[in-house]
């Protein structure tokens, strides 16, 4: 039944699958929060309303976003390089992910920020809070639970994302699942990577709804 | 305190100004009610107080200082100074209401050892001391406006603008933040600006009011004068409401006059005495008996029938009771 598993190579690749999962989610919360924050702000009728860096924002945003990844993979090799000092392997994975996650994250924050009521934003003017002190203040903790969600919808996404990155010799589970459950025909293979990917979205989204529950106070 | 110079105000792409060539003059210690149906433009209105809106003309000067000219540091040094509150209370719903509180001691820099105290000091104004810990979510309508008054409270100011803030809440709670917001005023020396489509709010706690119509001052005056005799019909649309003094005409049998009686004559037999001196008879159309804040008055809509109706007029007139036609 399971004759064609080799345990070591699983082992092996749910590493890094986790390994590219955890530096390439910390490195696009990173980026995307502030990114998704300026977004917010910069956009008509707020804070720091600002078409023409808006604009460019939303552009660049939405540039990142239409590539698709695998392409991105390529396209991004000579940065990779020069950021990680090499294009393969899981480390040469990490950029390529952070590139194609963070903007999407940003949009997951900005949409956040939106269903902030306006009101709270307005108390923060009226008592004379600088717009630094409304974002910390109260902008950020209001949409926490939102921003919380956004960041569990980004670490599925990049789930599946890590299984192309494969195409750079990142190695992980997804990568197995092509190689061996797919290209080879070793269906036991393509179930064990998919079980086990399975589970590591249900305990990432299980780990990020009871982060919710705890950040909510309404 | 507050001084309004002939300032209008358009918002780009709206097709009507929100507000006209307004003028009012705002004394300090006082209870200023702006009163409107909505779209009137209150909500401008006290938002360029504090400079959260801009006049497109005219002035604004708060406290001595012309909100429009001041840059954005000093405009956030003047919004220390006057306190708001909210129709929507606008709480931190992730926030103790302790925290609630602290946010604007921490916005203006409050060293952290100093603000504890000051918050329990303000929770307790408010009456909310056993309520710190909570969050937004478990109070009541009125305990979050309270939660609100104590955030407003927190730097001291010398105004406090109120924004619709008992619109949210049922009548019995309305009355409580009223009366909260009448002892501030009192013993505080609070310069309070009401805004609120309710006469009833004004009624209670106002010492002058501004009537808006169209974005236009279409009267203002001290609040028995214009509670009691409304000129404009807006203002009389809005009084008809709270006063409730509405008759169908030609009813009465002789002619109808409005007796207002304020003060202590309310409380005076005049009306049977004059009757019986002149032998008219009347009829009571329609008829309240209240306060205005802590003054009381009454309002009496009565037809007269037979005998010295001049006389009986006249009498009236001399008694102290003002007698229109109605």
């Amino acid at each position: 039944m399971l004759a064609n598993i080799n345990w070591a190579d699983i082992g092996q690749a749910t590493l890094d699958t986790l390994v590219m999962l955890g530096g390439s989610l910390g490195f696009s919360v990173l980026l995307g929060l502030p990114l998704g924050v300026i977004l917010f702000l910069t956009a008509p009728r707020q804070l720091l309303a600002n078409r023409p860096a808006n604009m460019a924002l939303s552009f660049i945003v939405n540039v990142l976003r239409s590539v698709p990844f695998v392409i991105l993979l390529i396209v991004m090799i000579p940065l990779t390089v020069l950021l990680v000092g090499t294009s393969l392997g899981v480390a040469g994975a990490i950029p390529p992910l952070v590139v194609g996650a963070a903007p999407f994250y940003a949009r997951l924050v900005e949409t956040a920020l939106r269903e902030v009521d306006k009101g709270v934003i307005e108390a923060g003017q009226a008592m004379g809070a600088t717009p630094r002190q409304i974002v910390f203040g109260a902008l950020l903790p209001e949409a926490m639970p939102g921003i919380i969600a956004g960041a569990t919808v980004t670490a599925i996404a990049l789930v599946s994302y890590t299984a192309m990155a494969g195409v750079v010799g990142a190695g992980g589970l997804g990568d197995l699942a092509i190689r061996f459950g797919y290209q080879r025909f070793q269906t036991d293979v393509m179930v064990v990577t998919v079980v086990m990917l399975l589970a590591l979205v249900q305990g990432l989204q299980w780990a990020g709804d009871r982060l919710i529950i705890k950040v909510s106070r309404r | 305190m507050i001084s309004f110079q002939s300032v209008g105000k358009t918002f780009a792409r709206a097709p009507v100004p929100a507000l006209v060539d307004v003028s009012l003059e705002i004394a300090p210690g006082e209870v200023f009610g702006v009163i409107g149906q909505s779209g009137a433009g209150k909500s401008t209105l006290v938002r360029l107080i504090n400079g959260i809106e801009r006049p497109s003309r005219g002035k604004v000067v708060t406290d001595g200082e012309d909100v429009g000219a001041l840059d954005a540091q000093a405009l956030r040094g003047l919004r220390r100074r006057v306190g708001m509150i909210f129709q929507h209370f606008n709480l931190l719903s992730s926030k103790t209401v302790a925290a609630n509180v602290a946010f604007p001691l921490k916005v203006a820099g409050v060293p952290r050892g100093q603000i504890a105290g000051r918050v329990a000091e303000l929770l307790d104004r408010v009456g909310l001391a056993d309520q710190a810990r909570k969050y937004p979510a478990q109070l009541s309508g009125g305990q979050k406006q309270r939660v609100g008054i104590a955030r407003a409270l927190a730097n001291g100011p010398k105004i406090l603008l109120c924004d619709e803030a008992t619109s949210a809440l049922d009548p019995q709670t309305t009355e409580q933040i009223l009366d909260l917001l009448a002892g501030l005023n009192r013993e505080l020396g609070l310069t309070i600006v009401l805004i609120t489509h309710e006469m009833e709010v004004v009624r209670r706690v106002c010492h002058r009011v501004a009537v808006l119509d169209a974005g236009a001052v279409v009267e203002s005056g001290e609040v028995a004068e214009v509670f009691l005799h409304p000129q404009h019909p807006v203002t009389r649309a809005l009084v008809a409401d709270a006063a409730g003094l509405i008759v169908d005409q030609g009813r009465g049998a002789g002619p109808t006059l409005r007796l207002t009686f304020r003060g202590a004559t309310t409380y005076e037999p005049i009306l049977g005495r004059i009757a019986r001196d002149t032998g008219v008879d009347y009829s009571i159309l329609a008829g309240r008996i209240d306060k205005i804040r802590d003054e009381p008055y009454g309002q009496l809509l009565v037809s007269l029938v037979g005998g010295d109706v001049a006389q009986a007029r006249a009498r009236l007139i001399a008694a102290g009771v003002r007698v229109e036609e109605a």
